[in-house]
């Protein structure tokens, strides 16, 4: 009952909505519908699950003194603020959620990303090796496109750079990402037909 | 040789300096090399510039601050030209991280513009499961969004009251740092059939020229290159056009630490030969 | 040089000054920043959640308006009613005996969700995409025709790489090398937009230290 309950369940729901797209009948429209409003309404506690799991990790991290749990405080007071401040009604008025949005999320959220590029530099230096002609392709492909793709590029080289990365990306480009794509369609395709047979049963956590 | 084995060890910091010096100088100094246009650029914009007044677009913002910089500039670009053909604009965000800062953006523009929330803009907001929202919006916006942002019921919003599904919007255009182009493609594009043109951040714009060639999109704008190439169309706004200058130098520099590693690599490991 | 006097912004500057500071060495300041943005973003997500879907599927309709019609047509309410059963079901996980109760929203949700992708992925990513390799006979002879045969001959060869059921020996062998030609460019053209990508940021955020805090750029 504890592993077939759940089974059968997915097992109805993706067989219905699988054969609902061929068939225009009003009722399956209408299953079709409320499918959708069902997935929305049921993601919304399951995204809270994920909150309340953040919270509980932190508390346990204070509760057992683990290694750095000094910063466990700053996570939960950073989560208590921004929460006050976009529901209770006081702070809600003068805009301290969206003014904590502005000046704590906005700038760390854009800083850290924006690390990747000094990354990016030092591995270009000092990994980056063309040891094989299969590395060299690839290397010689990235160069045309990052040169191709600037201005000074196209004025340097007069157009040959940006007509290059050009032909790159619309002729050899596209053959590998849609032999990529093609096999990710069969693949995803193929999960779903495991999942709705219940040969995929990964989603039943301790099974 | 004790040179090149030098630079082979070189301290990484020294080249996160000379990356910095890469961006902070021609940020003090701008220069403004033009852009050249693609034609996946240019598709976008002439679809824009095809609008009639009166006519609503749709437009799904998907990103938040960590992707702001490639995505804001050419937002702006395509809403001021929207504004600026006389067409209505619906916006959504499916992504929770950008909801506030689409606001924002939103809000910058339409004051800019001198329009006006309710009739000639309007923003609905989130919902979680994007490929849920794009599929109900297929049949009813108001299935997911039966409020707007601020919690205006669509009916009380004089544009909305023409507007039921896809087929009352001119195109859609998916400006999005997320895998939401994916669900807009898949559940959107493939089921209702409505012209469908997306901006995405550089790092996802290889990956959707199959989807170009294929015609299941109109065009693309590609990263900040894109946002430049629209700038340029455009003719206002330039932020996007200084920035891919700033860019030239920085790609420069690092296709110079590609070659200047690769011949110490090569020079060293000769030497380790012999 | 006009440095701003804005307390916002000098505690953004403040914040991106301690991120910026791992290049440096991973330190006290990149910690906290870190560990802060971790818990405003759950903040932030947690009073979306509230604001843009429980007060408006739930309260609004439920309690102030009275509108029971959330989900429209015959039964809506006692759809409405099993739907956020079955969200509720989902916290069960926090129980040892009830833990099995949350598989049952979960199953759901799998469910529909494979259901709608098995029709769609092969739709969208598989058909159309093998339409767009049929080259158009009327182009042969030309550099569009040249073009669309090497994509035809880039994704056969690119689908036979993948093919790892049979040993890429002899002529299998040659065309998957073709094949995995083909996509390193690919590969190459991503790491290319892939640096873009970065340094797009990294020009943004020097860009709010040298114009919005300490403005020098106008």
């Amino acid at each position: 009952m504890k592993k077939q309950l759940p089974v059968f369940l997915t097992f109805i729901c993706a067989f219905i909505l699988t054969v609902q797209y061929f068939v225009p009948h009003r009722t399956f429209e209408q299953i079709y519908e409320v499918s959708n409003i069902w997935l929305q309404i049921i993601g919304v506690f399951s995204i809270f699950l994920g909150i309340i799991s953040l919270v509980s990790q932190h508390i346990m991290k204070i509760r057992r003194r683990n290694r750095q749990w000094q910063y466990s405080f700053i996570t939960l007071g950073g989560l208590i603020i921004m929460v006050a401040a976009g529901l209770f009604p006081p702070l809600q008025e003068r805009g301290a959620y969206e003014w904590l949005y502005d000046h704590v999320l906005n700038p760390i959220s854009a800083t850290m990303f924006s690390l990747l590029a000094f990354f990016i530099a030092s591995a270009a230096f000092r990994a980056f090796r063309a040891r094989s002609a299969i590395a060299t392709i690839l290397l010689l492909a990235a160069v045309f496109v990052m040169l191709g793709r600037v201005p000074l590029g196209d004025r340097l080289s007069h157009g040959f750079f940006p007509a290059v990365a050009n032909w790159l990306l619309n002729v050899p480009n596209v053959a590998a990402k849609r032999a990529i794509l093609i096999g990710v369609g069969l693949g995803e395709a193929s999960m779903a037909l495991r999942v709705m047979l219940g040969i995929e049963r990964s989603y039943m956590a301790g099974d | 040789m004790k040179f090149f084995t030098w630079l082979s060890t070189l301290d990484r910091r020294y080249i996160f300096l000379m990356m910095a010096l890469a961006v902070i100088f021609p940020l003090l100094f701008p220069v403004k090399i033009p852009v050249r246009v693609t034609p996946e650029s240019e598709k976008v914009y002439d679809m824009v510039d095809n609008l009639e007044p009166g006519d609503v677009l749709l437009i799904d913002m998907d990103y938040g601050p960590d992707t702001m910089a490639e995505l804001e500039p050419m937002s702006y670009a395509i809403m001021r030209h929207a504004y600026q053909r006389g067409a209505k604009i619906v916006f959504v965000c499916l992504t929770p991280t950008g909801v506030t800062l689409v606001e924002t953006e939103i809000r910058t523009i339409a004051d800019e513009q001198g329009m006006v929330y309710g009739e000639d803009y309007a923003y609905l907001g989130y919902r979680p499961y994007p490929a849920a929202v794009i599929l109900s919006m297929g049949q009813d916006v108001r299935q997911s969004f039966p409020i707007d942002y601020y919690g205006t019921p669509m009916d009380d919003l004089p544009m909305m009251r023409t507007v039921k599904n896809y087929r009352d919007f001119s195109f859609v255009i998916s400006v999005s740092a997320t895998s939401g182009i994916d669900y807009w493609i898949m559940y959107g594009k493939e089921r209702y059939n409505f012209p469908l043109a997306i901006g995405v951040t550089a790092v996802m714009a290889a990956d959707y020229y199959n989807y170009l060639n294929s015609g299941q999109i109109v065009g693309i704008l590609g990263g900040l290159k894109g946002a430049a190439e629209y700038e340029t169309l455009l003719g206002q706004g330039e932020r996007a056009i200084i920035w891919m200058n700033i860019q030239s130098i920085c790609h420069f520099l690092i296709v110079g630490f590609i070659i200047i590693g690769n011949i110490a690599y090569a020079v060293t490991s000769r030497g380790n030969r012999s | 040089m006009m440095i701003s006097g804005d307390i916002g912004v000098w505690l953004a500057a403040f914040l991106t000054l301690c991120i910026f500071s791992f290049l440096y060495k991973d330190n006290v300041f990149y910690r906290i920043a870190e560990h802060l943005v971790v818990g405003v973003s759950a903040g932030y997500w947690l009073v979306i959640l509230i604001r843009q879907t429980l007060i408006p599927y739930f309260v609004i309709p439920l309690f102030v308006e009275g509108n029971w019609n959330v989900i429209p047509g015959p039964g809506g309410l006692l759809l409405l009613i099993i739907a956020a059963f079955l969200g509720i079901l989902i916290f069960s996980r926090f129980t040892t005996r009830y833990s099995w109760l949350a598989r049952i929203p979960i199953a759901i949700i799998w469910g529909i969700g494979a259901g709608f992708v098995v029709p769609l992925s092969l739709q969208t990513k598989v058909i159309r995409q093998l339409q767009a390799s049929i080259i158009d006979l009327r182009d042969i002879g030309t550099w569009t025709g040249f073009n669309s045969l090497l994509v035809v001959i880039g994704v056969i060869c690119g689908l036979t790489y993948f093919f790892f059921s049979k040993a890429h020996k002899g002529a299998i062998g040659s065309v998957a090398k073709v094949g995995i030609w083909t996509l390193m460019i690919g590969f190459g053209a991503t790491f290319g937009f892939t640096a873009m990508a970065r340094i797009s940021l990294l020009i943004g955020r020097i860009d709010f230290l040298l114009r919005n805090w300490l403005g020098i750029i106008q």
